[in-house]
Protein backbone atom coordinates (compact mmCIF):
# COMPACT_ATOMS: atom_id res chain seq x y z
CA UNK A 1 0.00 0.00 0.00
CA UNK A 2 2.52 2.59 1.15
CA UNK A 3 5.20 1.09 -1.05
CA UNK A 4 2.89 1.50 -4.03
CA UNK A 5 2.13 5.06 -2.97
CA UNK A 6 5.83 5.84 -2.70
CA UNK A 7 6.41 4.51 -6.21
CA UNK A 8 3.45 6.42 -7.60
CA UNK A 9 4.68 9.77 -6.32
CA UNK A 10 6.75 11.83 -8.76
CA UNK A 11 10.19 13.31 -8.24
CA UNK A 12 13.23 12.45 -6.17
CA UNK A 13 13.02 11.02 -2.66
CA UNK A 14 13.06 14.45 -0.99
CA UNK A 15 10.08 15.63 -3.05
CA UNK A 16 8.23 12.41 -2.34
CA UNK A 17 8.87 12.84 1.38
CA UNK A 18 7.57 16.41 1.24
CA UNK A 19 4.41 15.34 -0.58
CA UNK A 20 3.87 12.56 1.96
CA UNK A 21 4.33 15.04 4.80
CA UNK A 22 1.70 17.30 3.26
CA UNK A 23 -0.66 14.36 2.80
CA UNK A 24 -0.13 13.34 6.42
CA UNK A 25 -0.78 16.89 7.63
CA UNK A 26 -4.01 17.02 5.62
CA UNK A 27 -5.14 13.67 7.03
CA UNK A 28 -4.30 14.83 10.56
CA UNK A 29 -6.27 18.05 10.05
CA UNK A 30 -9.34 16.10 8.89
CA UNK A 31 -9.00 13.87 11.97
CA UNK A 32 -8.67 16.71 14.48
CA UNK A 33 -11.42 18.74 12.86
CA UNK A 34 -14.05 16.05 12.33
CA UNK A 35 -13.07 12.45 13.04
CA UNK A 36 -11.71 12.80 16.60
CA UNK A 37 -14.56 14.98 17.94
CA UNK A 38 -17.04 12.47 16.53
CA UNK A 39 -15.13 9.57 18.05
CA UNK A 40 -14.99 11.38 21.41
CA UNK A 41 -18.76 10.89 21.69
CA UNK A 42 -18.13 7.19 22.15
CA UNK A 43 -15.30 7.47 24.66
CA UNK A 44 -16.24 6.24 28.11
CA UNK A 45 -14.66 9.05 30.13
CA UNK A 46 -16.32 12.10 28.61
CA UNK A 47 -19.66 11.92 30.37
CA UNK A 48 -19.83 13.74 33.69
CA UNK A 49 -23.53 14.46 34.20
CA UNK A 50 -26.30 12.48 35.83
CA UNK A 51 -29.33 11.93 33.65
CA UNK A 52 -32.41 9.73 33.52
CA UNK B 1 15.57 5.05 -1.24
CA UNK B 2 16.57 4.98 -4.91
CA UNK B 3 14.13 2.28 -5.96
CA UNK B 4 11.69 4.83 -7.25
CA UNK B 5 11.43 4.93 -11.00
CA UNK B 6 10.06 2.22 -13.20
CA UNK B 7 12.60 -0.10 -14.72
CA UNK B 8 14.24 1.21 -17.86
CA UNK B 9 13.57 4.90 -17.41
CA UNK B 10 16.95 5.34 -15.83
CA UNK B 11 20.39 3.96 -16.58
CA UNK B 12 20.88 0.93 -14.32
CA UNK B 13 23.70 1.79 -11.97
CA UNK B 14 24.77 -1.80 -11.43
CA UNK B 15 23.64 -5.26 -10.66
CA UNK B 16 23.37 -4.61 -6.92
CA UNK B 17 20.92 -1.81 -7.47
CA UNK B 18 19.05 -3.84 -10.02
CA UNK B 19 18.73 -6.69 -7.54
CA UNK B 20 17.41 -4.33 -4.90
CA UNK B 21 14.91 -2.95 -7.37
CA UNK B 22 13.80 -6.42 -8.18
CA UNK B 23 13.08 -7.16 -4.51
CA UNK B 24 11.08 -3.99 -3.92
CA UNK B 25 9.08 -4.62 -7.06
CA UNK B 26 7.47 -7.70 -5.55
CA UNK B 27 3.71 -7.66 -6.16
CA UNK B 28 1.55 -6.23 -3.39
CA UNK B 29 0.75 -9.20 -1.22
CA UNK B 30 -2.20 -9.60 1.09
CA UNK B 31 0.12 -9.71 4.10
CA UNK B 32 1.67 -6.41 3.06
CA UNK B 33 -1.69 -4.69 2.75
CA UNK B 34 -2.79 -6.07 6.12
CA UNK B 35 0.40 -4.86 7.79
CA UNK B 36 -0.04 -1.40 6.27
CA UNK B 37 -3.65 -1.24 7.44
CA UNK B 38 -2.70 -2.33 10.97
CA UNK B 39 0.12 0.19 11.13
CA UNK B 40 -2.22 2.93 9.97
CA UNK B 41 -4.71 1.92 12.65
CA UNK B 42 -2.03 2.00 15.33
CA UNK B 43 -0.90 5.47 14.30
CA UNK B 44 -4.53 6.63 14.15
CA UNK B 45 -5.28 5.36 17.67
CA UNK B 46 -2.08 6.87 19.07
CA UNK B 47 -2.91 10.25 17.51
CA UNK B 48 -6.47 10.07 18.83
CA UNK B 49 -5.22 9.43 22.36
CA UNK B 50 -2.80 12.34 22.17
CA UNK B 51 -5.65 14.54 20.92
CA UNK B 52 -8.16 13.34 23.50
CA UNK B 53 -5.96 13.19 26.60
CA UNK B 54 -3.78 16.22 25.95
CA UNK B 55 -4.77 18.44 23.07
CA UNK B 56 -8.41 18.88 24.20
CA UNK B 57 -7.04 20.19 27.51
CA UNK B 58 -4.72 22.66 25.78
CA UNK B 59 -7.52 23.96 23.57
CA UNK B 60 -10.04 24.13 26.42
CA UNK B 61 -7.66 25.98 28.77
CA UNK B 62 -6.87 28.56 26.09
CA UNK B 63 -10.54 28.94 25.27
CA UNK B 64 -11.57 29.23 28.93
CA UNK B 65 -8.90 31.84 29.60
CA UNK B 66 -10.21 33.84 26.64
CA UNK B 67 -13.78 33.54 27.95
CA UNK B 68 -12.68 34.82 31.37
CA UNK B 69 -11.05 37.84 29.74
CA UNK B 70 -14.06 38.52 27.53
CA UNK B 71 -16.39 38.67 30.53
CA UNK B 72 -15.31 42.27 30.96
CA UNK B 73 -16.36 42.30 34.61
CA UNK B 74 -14.94 45.01 36.84
CA UNK B 75 -11.77 43.83 38.52
CA UNK B 76 -12.17 43.30 42.24
CA UNK B 77 -9.81 44.70 44.81
CA UNK B 78 -7.65 42.53 47.02
CA UNK B 79 -9.65 43.65 50.07
CA UNK B 80 -11.51 40.97 51.99
CA UNK B 81 -15.20 41.36 51.21
CA UNK B 82 -17.55 41.59 54.19
CA UNK B 83 -19.66 38.44 54.49
CA UNK B 84 -23.33 39.33 54.13
CA UNK B 85 -25.82 37.58 56.38
CA UNK B 86 -29.14 38.59 54.83
CA UNK B 87 -30.96 36.56 52.20
CA UNK B 88 -28.63 36.18 49.21
CA UNK B 89 -29.59 37.88 45.94
CA UNK B 90 -30.84 35.19 43.55
CA UNK B 91 -30.34 35.75 39.83
CA UNK B 92 -32.85 34.40 37.31
CA UNK B 93 -31.70 31.45 35.20
CA UNK B 94 -29.79 32.31 32.05
CA UNK B 95 -30.37 30.98 28.51
CA UNK B 96 -28.42 27.83 27.67
CA UNK B 97 -24.83 28.45 26.62
CA UNK B 98 -24.49 31.82 28.32
CA UNK B 99 -21.47 32.19 30.60
CA UNK B 100 -22.98 33.91 33.60
CA UNK B 101 -20.52 33.14 36.37
CA UNK B 102 -17.13 31.85 37.37
CA UNK B 103 -16.40 28.83 39.52
CA UNK B 104 -13.58 28.91 42.07
CA UNK B 105 -12.15 26.17 44.25
CA UNK B 106 -9.35 27.62 46.41
CA UNK B 107 -8.18 24.08 47.29
CA UNK B 108 -7.06 23.81 43.66
CA UNK B 109 -5.05 27.04 43.77
CA UNK B 110 -5.63 30.62 44.87
CA UNK B 111 -6.32 31.67 41.29
CA UNK B 112 -8.41 28.63 40.33
CA UNK B 113 -11.22 29.90 38.10
CA UNK B 114 -13.41 28.28 35.43
CA UNK B 115 -16.23 29.79 33.39
CA UNK B 116 -19.69 28.76 34.59
CA UNK B 117 -22.35 28.45 31.91
CA UNK B 118 -26.03 27.58 31.71
CA UNK B 119 -26.69 23.98 30.62
CA UNK B 120 -24.88 20.67 30.82
CA UNK B 121 -24.81 19.61 27.15
CA UNK B 122 -21.51 17.81 26.69
CA UNK B 123 -20.37 19.22 23.36
CA UNK B 124 -21.82 22.73 23.62
CA UNK B 125 -21.18 23.45 27.31
CA UNK B 126 -18.85 21.04 29.09
CA UNK B 127 -16.37 20.53 26.21
CA UNK B 128 -16.40 24.12 25.11
CA UNK B 129 -17.03 26.38 28.08
CA UNK B 130 -16.12 24.76 31.42
CA UNK B 131 -18.51 24.16 34.32
CA UNK B 132 -22.19 23.68 33.43
CA UNK B 133 -25.23 24.48 35.57
CA UNK B 134 -28.05 21.92 35.43
CA UNK B 135 -31.09 23.75 34.01
CA UNK B 136 -33.97 23.92 36.45
CA UNK B 137 -31.84 23.46 39.56
CA UNK B 138 -31.40 26.29 42.05
CA UNK B 139 -29.29 29.31 41.19
CA UNK B 140 -26.44 30.22 43.60
CA UNK B 141 -27.78 31.24 46.99
CA UNK B 142 -31.27 29.99 46.18
CA UNK B 143 -33.14 27.52 48.40
CA UNK B 144 -32.80 24.12 46.75
CA UNK B 145 -29.83 22.45 45.09
CA UNK B 146 -27.45 24.50 42.95
CA UNK B 147 -26.10 21.68 40.74
CA UNK B 148 -23.17 21.80 38.33
CA UNK B 149 -21.25 19.33 36.17
CA UNK B 150 -17.75 19.43 34.68
CA UNK B 151 -15.22 17.09 33.10
CA UNK B 152 -12.89 15.18 35.39
CA UNK B 153 -10.61 14.19 32.50
CA UNK B 154 -10.17 15.76 29.04
CA UNK B 155 -11.47 19.10 27.67
CA UNK B 156 -9.77 21.19 30.35
CA UNK B 157 -10.93 18.85 33.15
CA UNK B 158 -12.14 21.51 35.64
CA UNK B 159 -13.05 18.85 38.24
CA UNK B 160 -9.90 16.74 37.84
CA UNK B 161 -9.11 16.96 41.56
CA UNK B 162 -12.67 16.69 42.89
CA UNK B 163 -11.58 13.74 45.04
CA UNK B 164 -9.12 15.97 46.94
CA UNK B 165 -11.81 18.22 48.40
CA UNK B 166 -12.28 17.93 52.14
CA UNK B 167 -15.25 18.59 54.36
CA UNK B 168 -15.52 22.35 54.97
CA UNK B 169 -13.57 23.35 51.85
CA UNK B 170 -14.94 26.49 50.25
CA UNK B 171 -16.41 26.30 46.75
CA UNK B 172 -17.11 29.77 45.41
CA UNK B 173 -19.27 31.11 42.60
CA UNK B 174 -18.97 34.61 41.29
CA UNK B 175 -21.48 36.46 39.20
CA UNK B 176 -20.80 39.94 37.91
CA UNK B 177 -21.84 41.52 41.21
CA UNK B 178 -21.83 38.83 43.87
CA UNK B 179 -19.82 36.10 45.50
CA UNK B 180 -21.55 32.95 46.78
CA UNK B 181 -19.49 30.84 49.14
CA UNK B 182 -20.45 27.19 49.61
CA UNK B 183 -18.75 24.56 51.74
CA UNK B 184 -18.23 20.87 51.11
CA UNK B 185 -20.37 18.67 53.36
CA UNK B 186 -19.79 15.17 52.00
CA UNK B 187 -19.41 13.18 48.79
CA UNK B 188 -20.87 10.09 47.27
CA UNK B 189 -20.21 7.78 44.35
CA UNK B 190 -23.39 6.99 42.43
CA UNK B 191 -24.52 5.57 39.10
CA UNK B 192 -25.15 7.91 36.16
CA UNK B 193 -28.93 7.42 36.35
CA UNK B 194 -29.18 8.49 40.01
CA UNK B 195 -30.57 11.92 39.23
CA UNK B 196 -31.74 12.31 42.84
CA UNK B 197 -28.31 13.81 43.62
CA UNK B 198 -29.37 17.00 41.84
CA UNK B 199 -32.90 17.15 43.22
CA UNK B 200 -33.80 20.16 45.44
CA UNK B 201 -33.34 17.90 48.46
CA UNK B 202 -30.69 15.38 47.41
CA UNK B 203 -31.97 11.83 47.75
CA UNK B 204 -35.51 12.39 46.51
CA UNK B 205 -36.04 10.92 43.05
CA UNK B 206 -38.15 12.88 40.53
CA UNK B 207 -41.84 12.30 41.25
CA UNK B 208 -41.18 11.12 44.76
CA UNK B 209 -43.13 12.83 47.56
CA UNK B 210 -40.69 15.48 48.80
CA UNK B 211 -41.10 18.03 51.60
CA UNK B 212 -40.72 21.72 50.75
CA UNK B 213 -36.96 22.42 50.48
CA UNK B 214 -35.65 24.85 53.10
CA UNK B 215 -31.89 24.61 52.73
CA UNK B 216 -29.51 26.24 50.27
CA UNK B 217 -27.47 23.28 48.98
CA UNK B 218 -25.22 22.45 46.06
CA UNK B 219 -23.96 19.44 44.08
CA UNK B 220 -20.91 19.04 41.88
CA UNK B 221 -21.04 16.04 39.52
CA UNK B 222 -18.18 14.55 37.54
CA UNK B 223 -17.25 11.17 36.13
CA UNK B 224 -15.84 8.36 38.20
CA UNK B 225 -13.59 6.44 38.13
CA UNK B 226 -11.32 8.66 36.08
CA UNK B 227 -11.25 7.65 32.40
CA UNK B 228 -14.53 5.82 32.84
CA UNK B 229 -18.21 6.72 32.74
CA UNK B 230 -19.33 3.83 34.89
CA UNK B 231 -20.18 6.00 37.89
CA UNK B 232 -20.37 9.62 38.99
CA UNK B 233 -18.51 11.40 41.75
CA UNK B 234 -20.85 13.77 43.58
CA UNK B 235 -19.57 16.37 46.04
CA UNK B 236 -22.34 17.98 48.09
CA UNK B 237 -22.22 21.59 49.22
CA UNK B 238 -23.97 23.80 51.71
CA UNK B 239 -24.36 27.56 51.33
CA UNK B 240 -22.27 29.58 53.79
CA UNK B 241 -22.49 33.27 52.94
CA UNK B 242 -22.54 35.78 50.11
CA UNK B 243 -20.64 38.99 49.49
CA UNK B 244 -20.49 41.88 47.05
CA UNK B 245 -17.84 41.78 44.34
CA UNK B 246 -17.53 45.55 44.72
CA UNK B 247 -16.26 44.97 48.29
CA UNK B 248 -13.34 42.74 47.31
CA UNK B 249 -12.71 39.00 47.36
CA UNK B 250 -13.93 36.35 49.83
CA UNK B 251 -11.52 35.63 52.65
CA UNK B 252 -11.22 32.02 51.44
CA UNK B 253 -9.73 33.13 48.13
CA UNK B 254 -7.18 35.34 49.78
CA UNK B 255 -6.04 32.48 51.95
CA UNK B 256 -6.05 30.32 48.87
CA UNK B 257 -6.48 27.12 50.82
CA UNK B 258 -8.82 24.66 52.35
CA UNK B 259 -11.13 24.52 55.25
CA UNK B 260 -10.25 27.48 57.48
CA UNK B 261 -13.38 29.53 57.99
Amino acid sequence: MYAALWRALPGPAAVKALILLALFAAALWVCVEWVFPWLANYMPFNDSTVHG
Amino acid sequence: MSENDTAGTREPAGTAVRAKKHISRKPITVARVISDVLLTGAVFIALFLVWQLWWTDVVAWQHQAAIMEDLGWPTVSEEIATPETGDPPVLPEFPEGEVWGTFHVPRWGADNATPLAAGVDRVRILDALGVGHYPGTAMPGEVGNFSVAAHRTTFGRPFHFIHELEVGDPVIVRTEEYWYVYRVTHWEIVYPWQVEVVSPIPGYAPGEDMPEPTERLGSMTSCHPMYSARQRWITFLEFDYWARAADGIPREMAEGQGATP
